[in-house]
């Protein structure tokens, strides 16, 4: 009976660890190169969940065929991710990134609040709840507990295919090598003709995205309430601190560089 | 010392007005308590650190008193207030001891884990703290006297404001002092304070140890005012809340602290009561434009206005 629990522990851990670590990837992502904490992180996740919900309704309600509900995880995320993304930067990033480390934090964490009643006025406060992508995988046994495919394989699966691909696109495309080129010296990067305020642009959306997917991909296996964004936030803080502590010497490198993050999260699993 | 007299006028202002409104008190009281913390993020500030995480000490200062009035049972508040502040002093101390080492995003952070611990503890082990339902905390005892709940309240409005101003002209001296001056010089270049044979390390853990016993009394002051202690008061959400404070009132003035509090009370007074699915869209909308235009606060730019028309054109 200990032993089942212990285990189910272990899976959610493996589950949740998954989502948290899409989080945490985006939040080192932004902060290695624009060197800014992205307090406003978890308000993606949040509305990321909330939306990728809504599609999911939207789906069933329509009557089309439930295998969309996956692409529709994916389109929330790319939804959210671009159009938060995009707007953040632009209008306010942009004009604080000369200004003191105090105030970037406190633009960020006035977002925070702004989103987190803009997710107040669009979801309203009830809980939200879209499980079918998760019914429609079923569950599976493992040693004699049984557990949502879902949760056990589609995660895990996505957040190494986020590690690899992130390390793939970082090492071996163009728009990756810029990034890497002005998070290691954003002077030199400028003298040869890098566009840094592109490569910030570039970099704070899809560590945005990254958000919006965890919390896409969380959205079926939780109900959402308002308030998920602001612990989820805390939780990849210190996932993004353990996993990046030097993050000022590799840049963001460090989240891709190190899968350990996915182990740590494990303890930090819901009890 | 010039300044003084629109201070003494603001301090005699809130002074009279729960005589004339007399709903204001409470309000005034709450945030006036919120102050002290926010003049302790004010102190760190001076030396260039922000801590995301003070909401812990108004938590554990605010868990001394009811944890001493429900379970030992002392209701006596000249008794009560020295203990929670000695409560808060001594987290400040250990938690300080890890976090001085530690700079800037590093060191904000490090406070927000450290909170967020406490916050944890304080609602999960609910058999011992009551869980996220809190504690309620009985009306205390003024010098062995019962009180009634309108002399209470207008009692702890009047030291509520008494302290405010002995503490804002406390930390001003400390300010000013070596000590303080020190603080200063460890946001201009650390490197050469150390080079002057002074520990940047000591230096940051008093004033971090004084920044908790400020923002410890301003827990102190909540949980009496409000009689009810939650895990909230740690939450991080809370100690943003405190940063933004300090900045709307000015970072670098101690009446900042307070009158950045009563601002910002009375704007989310009103937001609450005129646009109450919105409050916190229009209290960030309210910190972004405080940053974009004008970073030195509310305090900074009267200063400005002053100057402007105190020198002939």
């Amino acid at each position: 009976m200990t032993l089942d629990l212990a285990l189910l522990a272990l899976l959610d851990g493996v589950a949740y660890a998954a989502l948290i670590f899409m989080v945490a990837v985006g939040l080192t992502l932004i902060f290695g190169v624009l060197r800014i904490l992205n307090v406003a992180h978890g308000s993606f996740y949040a509305i990321g969940a909330y939306t990728a919900a809504s599609l999911g309704l939207a789906i069933s309600a329509m009557g089309l065929p439930e295998w969309l509900s996956y692409p529709a995880l994916l389109l929330a995320a790319v939804l959210v991710g671009g159009i938060l993304g995009l707007t953040i930067e632009r209008l306010l990033l942009r004009r604080i990134y000369m200004r003191e480390e105090v105030l970037q934090l406190l633009v960020t964490f006035a977002v925070f609040m702004i989103l987190e009643d803009v997710q107040r006025l669009l979801w309203g406060v009830q809980p939200y709840f879209a499980d079918m992508p998760l019914r429609l995988l079923g569950t599976t046994e493992v040693v004699g507990v049984f557990y949502t495919r879902y949760q056990i394989m589609l995660l895990p699966t996505a957040a190494v295919l986020i590690l690899l691909g992130l390390r793939w696109f970082l090492r071996h495309t163009l728009q990756g090598k810029l990034i890497l080129a002005v998070t290691e010296d954003r002077e030199a990067a400028q003298a040869m003709g890098i566009d840094a305020n592109r490569v910030y642009l570039v970099t704070f959306i899809l560590g945005a995205t990254f958000a919006a997917l965890g919390g896409a991909l969380a959205s079926p296996t939780t109900s959402m309430l308002p308030g998920i964004g602001s612990d989820m936030i805390v939780l990849s803080f210190a996932v993004a601190a353990t996993a990046g502590r030097d993050s000022g010497r590799y840049g963001h490198c460090s989240a891709t560089h190190r899968p350990g993050s996915l182990i740590f999260d494990l303890p930090a699993a819901r009890t | 010392m010039r300044g003084i007299f629109p201070l003494a006028l603001l301090v005699l202002i809130i002074a009279l007005l729960p005589l004339l409104e007399p709903w204001t008190e409470v309000v005034l009281t709450l945030a006036l308590a919120k102050g002290f913390a926010v003049l302790g993020i004010i102190v760190l500030l001076q030396a260039g650190q922000v801590s995301f995480g003070h909401a812990m000490f108004m938590a554990a200062s605010a868990y001394c008193v009811a944890f001493l009035a429900n379970r030992s049972g002392v209701l006596e508040i000249s008794l009560l207030l020295p203990a929670a502040l000695l409560c808060s002093a001594l987290m400040g101390l250990l938690v300080g001891l890890f976090v001085v080492r530690y700079r800037y995003i590093f060191f904000g952070m490090l406070n927000l884990a450290f909170s967020m611990v406490l916050y944890s503890v304080l609602e999960k082990f609910f058999y011992i703290t009551g869980g996220s339902d809190g504690m309620r905390v009985p009306r205390p005892l003024l010098l062995g006297q019962e009180l009634e709940r309108a002399d209470y309240e207008r009692w702890l409005f009047y030291l509520t404001l008494t302290l405010a101003v002995l503490l804002s002209w406390l930390v001003w001296r400390y300010l000013r002092s070596p000590l303080g001056q020190a603080l200063a010089a460890l946001k201009t270049n650390e490197t050469r304070l150390e080079y002057l044979g002074v520990s940047a390390r000591r230096v940051l853990l008093i004033a971090y140890i004084i920044s908790a016993l400020l923002a410890g009394l301003g827990g102190t002051l909540l949980a009496l005012a409000q009689g009810l202690v939650t895990p909230e008061y740690g939450y991080w959400v809370r100690s943003g809340e405190l940063v933004f404070i300090a900045i709307l009132g000015g970072a670098g003035h101690v009446a900042g602290a307070f009158i950045g509090a009563l601002v910002y009370e009375v704007v989310r007074l009103y937001a609450a009561a005129y646009a109450a699915d919105i409050w916190q869209l229009i209290l960030g909308s309210f910190l972004l434009l405080i940053i974009l235009f004008a970073p030195q606060g509310l305090v900074g730019m009267a200063q400005h206005w002053l100057r402007r028309r105190g020198s002939p054109p």
